[in-house]
């Protein structure tokens, strides 16, 4: 892989948002992915996303594990920093970055691999936590950068590029996500830009630990016949249970629904998700509900997509440790350290 | 008989049932002989158990402040029948048998050549108390009053000690003082004492404090500055970050809104706080994790990602003994090779060796500052011996005029005025790069931080030369940790001599010892102590300047040996292994004895069979 920037040329009329970006400030180096893979698209969703957010690209903190999905953050966002840790432990490495610095937004890039299995003991308890941070994972159900093995979201049954069929038991981590304490779960599809940018849109703007699993067929290793991450599969078994908006606190978004289609869901912060409800007898306050309706969907091999759960009045880590409001890296020796009377007073204590 | 005469000067062992609370009895005996102005210098020996097994405090009394264990017990407090007959048969002929006399006790269950001295324990607590658990707390603290008159331990001590340590519970300082006073009286009114052995009021304990190295470890990790620390149980380091979030809260709050000014994780494992550590200290807070050998295994994978990505981080590693579980409530030094090259490929970490609670306290906020100043991973190698047992030290010191040096952080400013950022380009010829954090500014100096090689702008590279040019600058910075780590302690001889001995961290009181005894016997030995791996120079020069020099170290393979052929070239005829490993303190019999026989000497004043066992 070589490392190939972007030309840096503009059209001078190129629209900029509110912090005075255009779009592609918040683009980075040229993907060295295969074409066509999904992933490309869900990074696009993320420029998209935080370019409609208004956020100042140095304001994001983007880190990854490793993996096809974990390179992606070098392909978005070139002027965050950004941090490709180790395989499966994204999720320790931006809880400390996160301690370290509440007033950063935190976006995790995971995959399957990553995220269900090396990575599945730091992702769960990263959700039993709550630390505020988008969790996305790119799920393909294999191994891309090793050439094709399965990984523990792969279906049970599912057939590799090479015949081999899948005998375990799928790692589902929107249901692991629901039980273990997630404030904002989602799924989605790369290849459903209208739906994933709400949705990336929403979970950056949480206030808790939000996660979203989008399925990202992988062209090379696993968009064949008798897989189940394929982009003819996905597009087949669909089944969308809502459509949402985010409406940042400042503007007003109008367009109009027909009564009882819309819900609007208030967040902490001022900021609203306006859901438009796709089946009447969905609820996504309801944790239990949303895992049981989730769960008797894909017994029937449909893939359940949209906002699945929300807590509006999600709180974070820092909330448990009642951290200051001033970002701990913040602090210098005045605030950090007693001093030397006080520690002549501990010396008398030890005496 | 004859039995043992000795004034300030004893080792006297307490066998007790661990969950007893017989703790803090033990540490109020030792506080009071401090109090006499005697040095003393206790040691845990415990199970990796919670209730119902046997654990020892071994108490060393000694006028001329050997800290390090002796070996041999004069006096044996004899509470746990479970080890009842090892206990008596370890008790030095002419020494003394302390015990509850409540029961009788077969005579055959005694020794001829030992003082008896029964004391109906029991019985008198009964008499007293009637609550079941104050009996037996309070049983603990009779014992301690009967001691105190038997060694001739002033009873104001006491008064004292507990005026201070209950201010503002008069009631539990009033209980404590008759339960004291039950075993004086006992004694005074049916015993001779005092007896042989005794305390005598002195003036060498000075200004010095009695503390662990685990709570100085942790006060060291508030005074310099940590904010963040990650962390998973394992013995012995748990109370480090226990005795960090005591004192957080203390220091650490906001006065007017009660926030913290620290956070702390308890994670799911030790992959878990380093990599919280790791993310921390690439965020800019100053973090740390506490950890002992096991953990450190579990970690390597992140050791190396924050070497070769360059990410400040502190590591506390309370050495345990043994691979594996192991001896898990045993010490040792055994994670030399294991820490000094950590994980995979190429790489070399910084470590420092704290000898005493007061040098845990100063080492742990040098490490939070060299691992800025060197943006890579800092280990304190501290190990059970010192952590988990309270030792008379200098007390701590801090200089208000300190700052934090946070290393080489590119600010926006310097950023705006157009300074070159490579983040992994030696612009300053000592090899350490300068680093920029997140959120700094909106156009410059962001850059992706990833553990693939990278050109010295962090761009991936996989190409030869930004490789070899990021390996070799790697080199270099270890070089300068060299020069700003503490420094090696020299105590020369008082003759010149060609023989040399290196040692470091909790063999220090038993070395001071060892080289007094071999003094005296006209044996000269200049000492290295070392604090701190890379090794400056000075350890070369030391090396060179003697024929013949021996490295004291407690494991089995010569660790600190190894790294001392291998970083610095010289021939391995030439350092000569002193090695004990079985899991207690290294003690000062052990090291003369050692070294006396390799000189040709004749062995110095130590019976053969205690030496046997702890080389054993």
């Amino acid at each position: 892989m070589t490392y190939i920037a972007k030309p840096r040329m503009h059209h001078p009329e190129l629209t900029t948002n509110k912090v005075g970006y255009t779009r592609r400030d918040y683009e980075g180096p040229v993907s060295t992915l295969c074409a066509g893979c999904g992933h490309d698209s869900i990074s696009a969703a993320i420029i998209q996303a935080c370019w409609e957010l208004d956020i100042e690209p140095h304001r994001v903190a983007k880190l990854s594990g490793i993996g096809c999905s974990s390179k992606t953050p070098t392909y978005f966002l070139g002027a965050s920093h950004g941090f490709n840790t180790v395989h499966g432990r994204m999720p320790s490495v931006l809880t400390g970055a996160n301690l370290a610095n509440r007033d950063l937004l935190y976006l995790g890039v995971s995959g399957d691999g990553d995220s269900a299995s090396i990575g599945l003991g730091q992702f769960a308890n990263a959700m039993r936590r709550g630390v505020r941070m988008a969790y996305i994972v790119e799920n393909n159900g294999v191994y891309g950068l090793t050439k094709g093995q399965f990984s523990a979201t792969a279906d049970r049954g599912s057939k590799s590029k090479k015949g081999a069929i899948n005998n375990d038991s799928p790692v589902d981590l929107v249901g692991l996500a629901l039980q273990l304490g997630a404030t904002y779960v989602a799924r989605s599809f790369s290849g459903d830009k209208a739906q994933l940018v709400p949705l990336i849109k929403g979970a950056i703007m949480h206030g808790g630990a939000a996660f979203i699993d989008v399925i990202s067929p992988c062209v090379t290793f696993n968009n064949h016949g008798g897989s189940t991450k394929s982009y003819d599969y996905v597009r087949q078994h669909n089944e969308a249970v809502s459509r949402i908006d985010f409406i940042p606190r400042r503007g007003e978004i109008t367009t109009e629904y027909a009564p009882g289609e819309v819900v609007e869901v208030e967040q902490h912060d001022g900021t609203s998700l306006r859901l438009r409800k796709l089946h009447s007898d969905y609820d996504p306050t309801d944790r239990y509900a949303a895992l049981s309706y989730m769960n008797a969907h894909q017994a029937r091999g449909e893939v359940v997509t949209g906002l699945l759960y929300l807590d509006p009045l999600a709180v974070d880590l820092h909330v448990a440790l009642n951290t200051s409001d001033t970002p701990l890296n913040k602090f210098g020796v005045k605030q950090l350290c007693p001093g030397s009377q006080a520690l002549a007073k501990i010396n008398a204590g030890l005496r | 008989m004859k039995r043992i005469e000795s004034i300030n000067d004893f080792v006297i062992k307490f066998a007790n049932i661990n969950g007893s609370g017989s703790a803090s009895a033990n540490e109020l005996f030792a506080k009071a002989v401090m109090r006499m102005g005697v040095p003393v210098s206790p040691r845990n020996i415990f199970p990796s158990n919670i209730q119902g097994m046997p654990t020892w405090y071994e108490a060393r009394v000694c006028e001329k402040g050997y800290h390090g264990r002796r070996g041999g017990v004069d006096m044996m407090v004899a509470m746990n029948p479970q080890t009842w007959d090892a206990d008596v048969a370890e008790i030095e002929p002419g020494g003394y048998l302390f015990y509850d006399s409540t029961r009788p006790i077969p005579e055959s269950k005694f020794r001829k050549d030992v003082e008896v001295i029964g004391v109906p324990l029991t019985e008198i607590s009964n008499a007293a108390y009637s609550d079941p658990r104050q009996r037996q707390l309070f049983k603990n603290i009779i014992y301690v009053g009967a001691l105190s008159v038997l060694l001739d331990v002033d009873a104001t001590v006491f008064e004292k000690l507990f005026a201070e340590q209950f201010k503002g519970k008069e009631r539990l300082l009033e209980s404590n003082l008759r339960a004291i006073n039950l075993g004086r009286d006992y004694v005074k009114q049916h015993l001779d004492a005092p007896i042989g052995i005794r305390v005598r009021k002195s003036d060498k304990v000075g200004d010095q404090i009695f503390t662990d190295g685990n709570s100085a470890l942790a006060l060291g990790c508030i005074y310099g500055g940590a904010t963040v620390a990650a962390w998973y149980p394992i013995t012995p380091s748990s109370s480090v970050p226990e005795a960090f979030q005591k004192y957080c809260d203390k220091f650490r709050v906001d006065p007017e809104t009660g926030q913290h000014y620290y956070a702390i994780v308890q994670a799911e494992d030790e992959l878990a706080s380093i990599g919280m550590a790791i993310g921390a200290g690439w965020n800019g807070a100053r973090s740390f994790t506490a950890t002992s050998g096991a953990g450190i295994s579990l970690m390597t994978e992140f050791i190396g990602l924050a070497y070769f990505a360059e990410i400040p981080v502190t590591l506390i590693n309370v050495q345990r003994g043994g691979p594996s579980t192991g001896m898990p409530t045993r010490t040792q030094q055994s994670d030399l090779t294991s820490c000094a090259y950590a994980s995979h490929g190429d790489t070399k970490h910084v470590m420092l060796f704290p000898q005493d609670p007061h040098e845990c306290f100063e080492h742990a906020a040098a490490a939070l500052d060299l691992a800025d100043r060197l943006q890579t991973p800092i280990f304190v190698m501290s190990d059970l011996d010192i952590g988990m047992n309270q030792r008379l030290c200098k007390p701590f010191v801090w200089d208000d005029a300190r700052d934090y040096d946070r290393g080489k952080v590119m600010t926006a400013e310097e950023l705006e005025a157009g300074k070159d950022f490579g983040r992994y380009k030696d612009v300053d010829g000592d090899g350490i790069p300068w680093r920029t954090l997140p959120g700094t500014h909106p156009t410059k100096g962001a850059y992706f931080t990833r553990g693939t090689s990278k050109d010295a702008y962090a761009r991936y590279s996989e190409l030869g030369p930004d490789y070899i040019y990021n390996m070799e600058r790697l080199l270099k910075k270890f070089k300068t940790a060299a020069d700003l780590v503490p420094q090696p302690v020299l105590r020369k001889a008082q003759k010149p001599t060609r023989f040399g001995v290196i040692y470091f961290g909790s063999t220090s009181p038993a070395m001071r010892e060892a080289l007094d005894v071999l003094e005296a016997q006209g044996l000269h030995l200049d000492a290295l102590r070392l604090q701190a791996f890379p090794f400056p120079e000075s350890v070369d020069r030391f090396i060179a300047e003697h024929d013949k020099v021996f490295v004291v170290e407690q494991n089995r393979d010569a660790q600190m040996r190894s790294l001392l052929v291998n970083e610095l070239e010289i021939d391995p005829a030439r350092l000569v292994k002193v090695l004990h490993y079985d899991g207690t303190p290294i003690t000062a019999r052990f090291i003369t004895h050692s070294i006396s026989k390799n000189l040709k000497a004749a062995p110095i004043g130590a019976p053969m069979t205690s030496l046997h066992k702890e080389a054993a």
